[in-house]
């Protein structure tokens, strides 16, 4: 082992750039390093990619038959909530990566570098965004194969596409806390996640409201992921709804407000033990 | 700046719920020196580390770390320390070198510069061949050396080790003990955790004993030993031997309390000056027919020091929680 003075460090000097510049690098080299490591993990996105195809066939192949009133095919109807779901229930890696890089002591080495303080969290909620669009297009495929028929124009088709992806972003940064916030990675997995089952079933994602009884439809008409899912249905359906589309992104932007500056706190608050 | 301690704490405290992990702490640490900071688990050793880094704020007391205060120059002083941790903060899905990379990247080195720099100290860690696999492959010696090389990117002045060896084998604690050495030897100044007396005494010039938060005793390794007592002689008498004759011709030579074992023939005599008390002994032993079958001349080892140490605070604790329990059970109504 050669362990001779490397000329103590002249050589190696930090850059010095604007902190906003380093916000977005640093979130970007943590991105990065999430990235690099899906290839190398194949079975989870295997398994991300299972569970939504699951969903597909059993609301085309087994509710489908008996739901009626959607105004469309049934399978053209699902989907819309489909995508919905499978974003907001993929933001929940983004709790359990955090949860997992606490509990290995990384976040520990990140923060004792002088690095972005926002950055961890930008990163793996940017890096999840980019997770949940392969597994949207993965979807989008499966959902061709089983008689998914897309009306409209393809621009409001990348609409669609663009609000699913800020849904993903926002609900990325709830998980974020949810998982800086819980003690253990299993914490973060079932906290994670438990809350997304009413938030997701008692919505417009696989039914028509109106066959709810009334006191359901009515927190379910006003809950976000009814309204994201109609701007979805919309935009692909050509059935386009301005109204619907700047509540889907009023909602979004707000959960972002409340949550970035949360979940930096807990973050900056938080060691591993 | 340069006749400034690199480390200085005073009167740290930090409380978790119901357990004060640090009770008023104080430290310091010389440039360029190794500063040993040695205590069972629980001690407070983690905490004050963390503190130290930044990671932590105190509830009370404060400390500088090259010249900046650990609270309000948290930002300034991250740039000036490195932190190796007991759970080696390496990313097991990345390579070695994308670790080393990465870190360099976050320090805000310039692509070039910290592939440069992650090429370098891989080299200098010997883990060139393995540089190319995941870290999930490596050993637990070759995690540390890379937890290692992370935190010394910028070669920092001021390098934080917390139990840099715990759980590794003793040929991988080996390695890392000349890596320590070469660093220091090279100006770093070190705070190095640890519960392995024996690694305090082969690195730290000066060592901090820490129990229930609070420094216990301190001083260098020799210091330390002889607060505890001086040399003793240990030897066995070979079998039938008079051991009642023995312990007659030891007890002039002891000047504290001799220790026989007489179903193992054994005797431990404190003595005053080690060598020639020795060699007296083993002439009178010989003189009066008595066979030896081991002899020794052994100085305390700071394991010695930490059990008399710890086990006194123990005894301290509890005298001072029963009488307040007193005035409960028996008061009045």
């Amino acid at each position: 082992m050669n362990i001779a003075a490397p000329g103590h460090g002249n050589s190696t000097k930090p850059i010095i750039r604007p902190r906003i510049y380093w916000e977005i690098a640093d979130a970007l080299t943590l991105a990065k390093r999430n990235l690099v490591q899906i290839p190398r993990i194949p079975e989870e996105l295997i398994f991300s990619t299972i569970q939504p195809v699951m969903f597909v066939l059993l609301f085309r192949y087994v509710f489908g038959g008996a739901i009626t009133g959607t105004g469309t095919t049934y399978v053209n109807y699902l989907m819309a909530g489909i995508f919905a779901q499978t974003v907001i229930f993929g933001s929940t890696t983004t709790g359990i990566g955090l949860a997992t890089d606490l509990q290995k002591g990384l976040i520990d080495r990140f923060r004792s570098l002088p690095m972005a303080k926002s950055a961890v969290l930008t990163g793996r909620t940017l890096s999840d965004v980019v997770r949940n669009t392969f597994v949207v297009i993965v979807m989008w495929t499966v959902g061709l194969l089983v008689g998914f028929r897309p009306q409209g124009s393809i621009l409001a088709w990348f609409g669609a596409a663009g609000l699913l992806l800020l849904t993903s972003f926002a609900f990325s940064w709830i998980s974020a806390t949810i998982g800086m916030a819980v003690r253990s990675v299993e914490a973060a997995q079932s906290a994670g996640f438990i809350w997304l089952f009413p938030l997701t079933f008692a919505s417009s994602a696989f039914v028509p409201t109106q066959s709810m009884p009334t006191w359901l439809r009515a927190f379910a008409d006003r809950q976000p992921v009814t309204i994201v899912v109609n701007a979805v249905r919309g935009l692909l359906l050509n059935k386009i709804d301005a109204t619907t589309i700047w509540e889907a992104v009023a909602w979004c932007v707000g959960i972002l407000i409340v949550f970035i500056p949360l979940s930096v706190r807990a973050y900056n608050s938080r060691t591993a033990r | 700046m340069a006749n400034q301690p690199a480390i200085i704490a005073e009167g740290l405290r930090k409380r978790y719920g119901t357990t004060q992990a640090l009770d008023g702490l104080d430290l310091r640490a010389e440039a360029g020196t190794v500063l040993g900071v040695l205590g069972p688990n629980g001690a407070g050793k983690t905490t004050a580390v963390r503190i130290l880094t930044t990671l932590l704020k105190p509830d009370a007391g404060y400390a500088r770390v090259a010249g900046l205060d650990v609270v309000k120059d948290a930002d300034a002083l991250r740039s000036q320390i490195g932190l190796a941790g007991q759970y080696a903060a390496v990313d097991e899905n990345l390579t070695g070198y994308e670790n080393v990379e990465m870190v360099g990247r976050l320090y805000h080195l310039s692509g070039s510069a910290a592939r440069r720099r992650a090429d370098e100290l891989l080299q200098r860690f010997d883990l060139v061949d393995a540089a190319r696999r995941t870290v999930k492959t490596y050993s637990g010696g070759m995690r540390r050396r890379l937890d290692l090389a992370a935190s010394l990117v910028m070669t920092p002045p001021v390098l934080f080790l917390d139990e840099p060896t715990t759980g590794l084998d003793p040929r991988s604690r080996l390695g890392m003990w000349e890596v320590i050495s070469k660093l220091v030897s090279d100006g770093t100044t070190v705070l190095l955790t640890t519960q392995y007396l024996e690694e305090a005494d082969q690195l730290a010039n000066h060592i901090i004993v820490v129990n229930f938060g609070r420094v216990i005793a301190e001083g260098t390794a020799d210091e330390l030993k002889t607060q505890v007592g001086g040399d003793r002689v240990e030897m066995t008498v070979g079998p039938g031997s008079d051991i009642t004759r023995a312990t007659e011709i030891l007890r002039p030579y002891s000047v504290g309390e001799m220790a026989v074992a007489a179903e193992r023939r054994h005797l431990i005599v404190p003595v005053a000056a080690g060598a020639q008390q020795l060699a007296a002994i083993i002439r009178e032993m010989d003189a009066a027919g008595i066979a030896i079958d081991d002899i020794a001349l052994r100085r305390p080892t700071l394991d010695d020091v930490f059990l008399s140490l710890t086990g006194a605070t123990t005894d301290a604790a509890d005298l001072t929680t029963a009488p307040a329990e007193r005035p409960l059970a028996g008061s009045p109504r």
